[in-house]
């Protein structure tokens, strides 16, 4: 983890109130692993007076060449809105790679060969490109879900077929994909393919559809590892402001987390 | 050469500026990123005899140029203290001050207590002014209480005690001298401000707790004047804490009667925030031909 300042190297808008920006982060894209995150200080002024978490969307660059972060965010308020104008050129302090990010699977069982599964809701989609790339590099068979409420909100469906070609898609309103919840289209897609594998469930989105594939997943005795979202102030482990409650006691977002085991969260 | 060295009680700081309780963890959370031992002095997290799990999430939330926390003194108690996160404070090389709190005062006594024993403490904060915990009026709300919680503490223990006070009274500088009457060494100043915030849509509070802490720079004017006050009508020392983001503040405090200040939330956003203000504070000194810090203290100017 280092504290560094990195330079814009682009930041626009993808679709509707989704934005891509690309920062000059040699040490941060080196050592970054899936599921880590970042926290960027998006002004020199107090306002906003804390720094804001985002997770590693990309890692840009070959072997020593690796250079460049990507993140993906959506503006939802005083942070995201400051970054969402900053331009091409300019430079802040960001500090990373932080936290603990997702653990590829492993073979345990002789016979069964390993499976991802990819299930992002929303803008949950941000860290789990960078996964989806890890994963295939590794010749992990791959499956991604993509949820969202309605087709505008869907979001890297082209990203995450550029690794592999089991992508499905719902949407809440039916506008595009399958019509209904992603944990419907998870239903469905456990149905009709193979189950001799040994599979493991990388989700991130909102709350209450961590909580319903997690519990998905532990009818199923599935591995899963979920990836949560809290407010943070530090980012380190110091002011103990992104508590998660688990099983072995109070956790922390930004230090043990925001990556978990599905089946250690109280939910 | 300039003179950053100052004296708090029987602690001597090569430089006066320490990080507060609460926003630097036990130190190791900041080992990559900080040169630990440049720092004047460290204030670690709030320990109690037993462990506290803390307050229901959320636990933060920003404000205009601030943030309330309401975290509840979660730690993991005194033996966990001493088992995990001393044998690391001890090697840093720079004094530690073990911040203490407790329901009553036989549980401020017994810790303090313990950690009189242990050579490598330099001293205790009494952390009498958290308002985030549950109880029947925190004692820094009361000059009678805080006598009698520091009174206790100081017949057991030689070491410095260093009294933290709340700027949620009426007249903070009456608590601060009942600490020093019961044979405080220092007082620090301020804790947060009790605030809250509501999100309008859903009409509920920000905070799980509902109400917590107010800190960061909306606080300073405010902190400023109470250090000012309180450094007037004591002769212990005043350590100055409330939203110090810069050496500039810094250099504020310590004009306004601060012999030492503490830096808070500046550490969530710049983890090396304390290394920038001790540079900045010499460049100061370099600047207005000052040899000696202990010249800056108090040297405040109130003629027009």
């Amino acid at each position: 983890m280092k504290d560094i300042k990195a330079k814009i190297l682009s930041n626009e808008k993808t679709r509707y109130v989704y934005y891509k920006m690309v920062l000059d982060a040699p040490y941060i894209a080196r050592s970054a692993k899936p599921g880590q995150f970042v926290e960027i200080k998006c002004s020199d002024s107090f306002e906003p007076l804390l720094r804001r978490p985002f997770s590693i969307h990309r890692v840009k660059g070959k072997g020593s060449r690796v250079k460049e972060i990507e993140i993906l965010y959506e503006v939802v308020g005083k942070g995201t809105d400051v970054l969402s104008k900053k331009q091409k050129g300019e430079s802040f302090d960001i500090l990373g790679p932080l936290g603990n990010g997702f653990v590829l699977p492993r073979a345990h069982a002789p016979n069964l060969e390993p499976r991802a599964i990819i299930i992002s809701g929303g803008i949950g989609a941000a860290p789990l490109v960078f996964l989806a790339e890890e994963l295939t590099k590794k010749k992990i068979k791959t499956i991604v879900l993509i949820g969202a409420k309605t087709k505008k909100l869907i979001l890297c469906e082209k990203d995450f077929k550029k690794f592999t070609s089991e992508v499905y898609v719902s949407t809440d309103d039916g506008t595009y994909g399958c019509k209904g919840f992603v944990s419907k289209l998870f239903h469905n897609i456990l149905k009709t393919t193979e189950s001799n594998f040994e599979t493991v469930v990388y989700v991130c989105g909102p709350h209450g559809m961590l909580k319903c594939i997690a519990q998905i997943c532990e009818e199923r005795n599935f591995e899963c590892q979920v990836s949560l979202e809290e407010n943070m102030a530090c980012g380190i482990g110091a002011c103990l402001g992104c508590v998660v409650k688990t099983k072995t006691g109070n956790k922390l977002a930004c230090k043990d987390g925001p990556v978990f085991d599905s089946k250690e969260i109280i939910w | 050469m300039t003179g950053l060295g100052v004296k708090i009680g029987k602690i001597s700081l090569k430089n006066p500026v320490m990080a507060a309780s609460g926003t630097f963890g036990y130190a190791k959370e900041f080992e990559k990123l900080v040169n630990l031992k440049h720092i004047g002095g460290i204030i670690t997290k709030t320990i109690t005899l037993n462990p506290r799990a803390g307050n229901p999430m959320p636990r933060i939330c920003e404000t205009a140029a601030g943030m309330l926390n309401a975290i509840g003194l979660q730690n993991e108690g005194f033996d966990n203290f001493i088992k995990e996160k001393l044998p690391y404070l001890s090697k840093i090389g720079t004094p530690v001050i073990v911040s203490i709190s407790g329901n009553n005062i036989d549980e401020f006594f017994i810790l303090a207590k313990r950690l009189d024993k242990i050579k490598s403490i330099s001293g205790i904060e009494l952390n009498i002014s958290c308002p985030n915990i549950k109880c029947e009026g925190l004692v820094a709300h009361d000059a009678k209480e805080t006598y009698e919680v520091v009174k206790a503490v100081r017949k057991i223990t030689g070491k410095t005690i260093i009294t933290k006070l709340s700027p949620n009274v009426t007249d903070i500088v009456k608590i601060a001298k009942a600490a020093e009457n019961a044979g405080s060494d220092a007082v620090s100043l301020v804790n947060t401000f009790l605030g809250m915030a509501i999100d309008i849509e859903t009409r509920k509070p920000k905070l799980g707790n509902i109400t917590g802490g107010l800190s960061g720079p909306c606080i300073k004017p405010i902190a400023l004047r109470m250090v000012y006050d309180v450094s007037r009508n004591i002769d212990i020392p005043v350590i100055g804490i409330g939203g110090i983001m810069s050496a500039s503040d810094a250099v504020e405090f310590m004009i306004a009667g601060a012999s030492t200040i503490q830096i808070g939330t500046a550490n969530f956003i710049e983890p090396d925030v304390c290394g920038k203000i001790i540079k900045g504070i010499e460049e100061y000194l370099r600047k207005h031909k000052i040899e000696n810090i202990e010249e800056l203290i108090g040297s405040f100017n109130d003629k027009r």
